[in-house]
């Protein structure tokens, strides 16, 4: 796992590297990812044949659904926002060493804040100020909710896997719970928060169904990596990641620092569960959980915490989230389906990963 | 004389560049504590090595009852009953007392509580301690550990026991404990081999003492020789065996490391002015592994190289650590030229010139897949000019790097290569490059030429004492006495976290550091 947060770094300090070698190198990165995503789909596809279903149908039917049709790509970039912000959210946390996994229970806590906050302050305040004012409630609810595992980390030296994970379910728990409390929308039977008025969510994009918060998302990646890459706060981080008694030595702040990343982390992942409600739904129910968070993971690893490459696999994620759902309903191939070929391509990923390896160790590179 | 239990004849182990045991031949009879003495590096490890079956001798042989064997794995050494303990305990900590004896039977063999508990009582009899067969290992006393660790070793078989430096983790009453446990092993005829470093201990439990030294057997005290000694005749010749006398000891570390050792050249330190560095009562707390300081003074003066020695573990790690601030002192000042830094953290302290070379080179002082240009600024990671405003300059970063490289002569492919694949003598002068510049006031270094072949051994060295010569207050932290002799000008000794004393270097100064090291009072 630590391996895989450093290789970014050593990317960005090679960049310039002389031509043609870097030449190779970048065929040899994109035949890393190329490769096993066709022996995951192969893969997959042997499956679908044992499940007695046509894998060319069921692929022919994500990639229409998902990117080929005009509706499905404005669906498919609607569901990259708050994945990408997820994302942003992790790999700052990742590229430390913190394994913050509770990004499902940040993430509803942020959208409950922000469906309570919005139709509240909307008759109040200026729309933009509203938008402004619910992103940044949110970031601040589900930063403070990664506090206590963050300072258990850098007090106790607790593991937050399990304290995050912990705090997740708590979360998850207490969103539902404040709706059903506090902002149960008194007009609803089925409880959920009032909902924000379609005019006052964030502007869509021209003429799409697409809500800008895809842009914010695309600007906090960017910012995300360019923090790790080109700031001293970024290195620092990627110092406590890749060797925390470096870190030590070097007479870094590993607690603060620790507590800083994660409350970050969280704030991203905050930031992206308002997004979702200030763009596509405008309410909470209280039986919501979209469960992004786990789901993000693996393509934070597949990118190997790079932001840039995240981009790339949200949106290929995202086709398969929004065309593996048609295609449940249209084939019958079960949704989850989906998270079968994000799990063939991790593996694939790691057996290609060790296979180049042996092979570098054998010419001695 | 009856025939040894179990003896080592004639042999011989090399790896590559050294000669670890050079016809090495031993014997261990039944119902004797036979104590094995050397420096690090005298071939003492690798001879346990080869009994305890981690390693196969290159030449001669292994004797058990008076056959031949191949000590072909650890399993096998167990078979034929000769138990190891290690100097750190290698328990599963979460698991029970009997548990953890159960463990390396075969896999398929199902657990027998009541066999194990049976010989569970069986050793505790035999050993005379009391423990309680359910009690979880890691709730135990790291002397009730080594205790379980004896009865794991003598699961098999009681024959043989070797104890690998078993006193250095444990409090005095673990100690006293052992040393009964011992004895009583020793009346129940089991042949008993003890590692250690400390001559109290040799003196005090041995029936035979054997003397090993760059890897060959230097000389032996026989039970009815060491019966006849006192404790001060039997130190007096241990110290003689290990140190040798002058002579002896330029020839062997010239066949050794094949150079001459270079005579030491007093620098005049000016020690009427006020010192750069006092340090005084200077204590630390304890942590897992590692002794902490116990009230350290001394006093450091711009110019002059103070060599730590003394035995690995005595709180050497603390004192560096302490003084680069990585460490926070429990009580006691540093003073920088006039200035209190003890409440100082690692950045102030480097940019009052106070600097670290670890000698965790790759555990530590480097990240192994960073490159070596952001190696070189790691400790000053924010600070201009590499960094502005906190956005970093890496055109800057890696022209300061190209400019280091080229200085310092590190053999590196590029700065922007990861660290991690140079080699050690290379990683070691990306260390010194980082930490020896203009700024620098007091370098702390610890155990600079560890791990280094000799060509690096040499430069380390050179860019130790020309630092000295520029006016750098240095502290040199070894374990190699050699190495001190060669380059301090004064040589203090850690024993069990005190800085048992500092002696001038100079003629006789080995006898009094051997002393030192061995906790007698400086002579």
């Amino acid at each position: 796992m630590r391996g895989t947060g450093m290789t970014a770094e050593v990317h960005v300090a090679q960049r310039g590297a002389p031509g043609h070698e870097g030449g190779r190198e970048i065929v040899a990165s994109v035949l890393r990812v190329a490769v096993p995503i066709l022996l995951a789909l192969v893969v997959g596809g042997i499956i679908l044949l044992i499940l007695g279903k046509d894998p060319i149908a069921y692929y022919g039917y994500v990639a229409r659904r998902g990117l080929l049709t005009w509706g499905g790509l404005q669906e498919t970039f609607t569901r990259m926002s708050p994945l990408l912000l997820i994302a942003a959210g992790l790999i700052v946390a990742f590229r430390a060493g913190i394994w913050n996994l509770g990004g499902d229970g940040q993430f509803l806590l942020a959208a409950v804040i922000t469906a309570a906050l919005g139709p509240a302050l909307v008759g109040v305040l200026p729309k933009a100020l509203t938008l402004i004012a619910c992103v940044i409630a949110s970031a601040i609810v589900a930063g403070l909710w990664a506090v206590i595992p963050a300072i258990l980390k850098a007090r106790y030296g607790i593991n937050e896997i399990i304290t995050s994970l912990m705090m997740s379910f708590l979360g998850i728990s207490f969103a539902n719970v404040l709706i059903k409390l506090f902002f149960w929308d008194p007009s609803t039977t089925v409880p959920q928060t009032r909902t924000l008025p379609v005019e006052d969510r964030l502007p869509r994009l021209f003429d799409t169904t697409i809500h800008s918060g895809v842009l914010i998302a695309l600007a906090v990646v960017v910012l995300v990596h360019l923090m790790m890459t080109r700031t001293a706060f970024g290195l620092k981080l990627q110092v406590v990641g890749a060797n925390p008694a470096a870190a030590v030595h070097a007479g870094l702040n590993v607690a603060w620092l620790t507590i800083a990343t994660f409350t970050l982390s969280a704030a991203l992942i905050g930031i992206g569960g308002s997004v979702e409600i200030l763009g596509v739904f405008g309410t909470v129910r209280a039986d919501w959980n979209p469960a992004f968070g786990l789901l993000v993971v693996p393509l934070v690893f597949l990118a190997r915490f790079n932001g840039y490459a995240v981009i790339g696999f949200t949106l290929f994620f995202s086709a398969l989230m929004i065309g593996g759902d048609s295609a449940a309903r249209r084939i019958g191939v079960p949704q989850h389906f989906v998270l079968v070929l994000v799990a063939l391509l991790l593996i694939f990923l790691a057996v290609v990963e060790y296979l180049d390896h042996q092979r570098r160790k054998r010419i001695g590179a | 004389m009856a025939v040894p239990v179990a003896a080592v004849r004639n042999v011989t182990k090399r790896f590559p560049g050294v000669v670890a045991n050079d016809g090495v031949s031993l014997e261990f009879h039944a119902g004797e504590i036979h104590v094995l003495l050397g420096e690090n590096g005298a071939g003492k490890s690798t001879l346990i090595g080869l009994l305890a079956g981690m390693q196969q001798p290159d030449g001669g042989e292994i004797v058990i009852d008076g056959q031949p064997v191949n000590i072909a794995s650890p399993r096998a050494s167990l078979e034929l009953g000769i138990g190891t303990v290690f100097q750190h305990v290698l328990l599963v900590p979460s698991l029970s007392v009997i548990e953890n004896l159960m463990l390396g039977g075969p896999w398929r063999r199902k657990l027998l509580r009541g066999p194990a508990l049976a010989r569970f009582r069986e050793l505790s009899q035999l050993l005379g301690v009391e423990i309680d067969p359910d009690a979880q290992v890691g709730r135990l006393s790291l002397g009730e550990q080594q205790q379980v660790e004896i009865m794991r070793a003598l699961w098999r078989g009681e024959k043989v026991l070797i104890l690998d430096e078993p006193t250095s983790m444990l409090t005095p009453q673990g100690v006293k404990d052992l040393g009964a446990v011992m004895r009583r092993l020793r009346e129940k005829g089991v042949a008993l081999i003890l590692i250690t470093h400390k001559l109290v201990e040799a003196y005090e439990l041995g029936d035979r003492i054997s003397v090993l030294r760059l890897g060959r057997v230097v000389g032996a005290l026989p039970p009815e020789r060491l019966r006849a000694m006192s404790e001060q005749e039997a130190t007096d010749a241990v110290i003689e065996m290990m140190f040798g006398t002058v002579t002896h000891h330029e020839r062997d570390a010239e066949i050794l490391v094949g150079r001459g050792r270079q005579a030491y050249r007093a620098r005049v330190v000016d020690r009427t002015r006020a010192p750069r560095l006092s340090v005084r009562g200077l204590t630390t707390e304890a942590t897992r592994g590692a002794c902490p300081l116990r009230t350290v003074d001394f006093d450091l003066w711009p110019g002059e190289v103070l060599g730590i020695a003394g035995v690995d573990g005595n709180g050497q790690k603390h004192l560096a650590e302490v003084l680069a601030g990585q460490r926070v002192a429990a009580s006691g000042t540093i003073i920088l030229d006039g200035k209190d830094i003890t409440a100082d953290a690692v950045p102030e302290r480097r940019r009052h010139g106070v600097r670290y070379v670890t000698d965790e080179r790759v555990g530590e002082g480097t990240v192994g897949s960073f490159s070596v240009a952001t190696n070189l600024v790691l400790k000053e990671i924010g600070a201009s000019p590499f960094f502005r405003r906190g956005i970093s300059d890496w055109d800057y970063i890696h022209d300061h790097a190209r400019a280091l490289i080229k200085r310092n002569d590190v053999r590196t492919p590029s700065e922007k290569t990861p660290v991690g694949k140079l080699s050690g003598g290379n990683i070691q002068k990306v260390l010194l490059a980082r930490e020896l510049n203009a700024e620098a006031s007091v370098v702390v270094f610890n155990k600079p030429t560890y791990g280094l072949d000799l060509q690096n051994t040499r430069l380390a060295h050179e860019r130790i004492l020309a630092g000295a010569d520029q006016g750098l207050a240095t502290i040199v932290i070894s374990t190699d006495l050699d190495e001190l002799l060669e380059i301090a000008d004064r040589i203090g000794v850690m024993f069990q976290g005190h800085l048992a004393g500092i002696v001038e270097n100079g003629p006789d100064v080995e006898r009094k550091v051997g002393l030192l090291m061995t906790g007698a009072k400086a002579a």
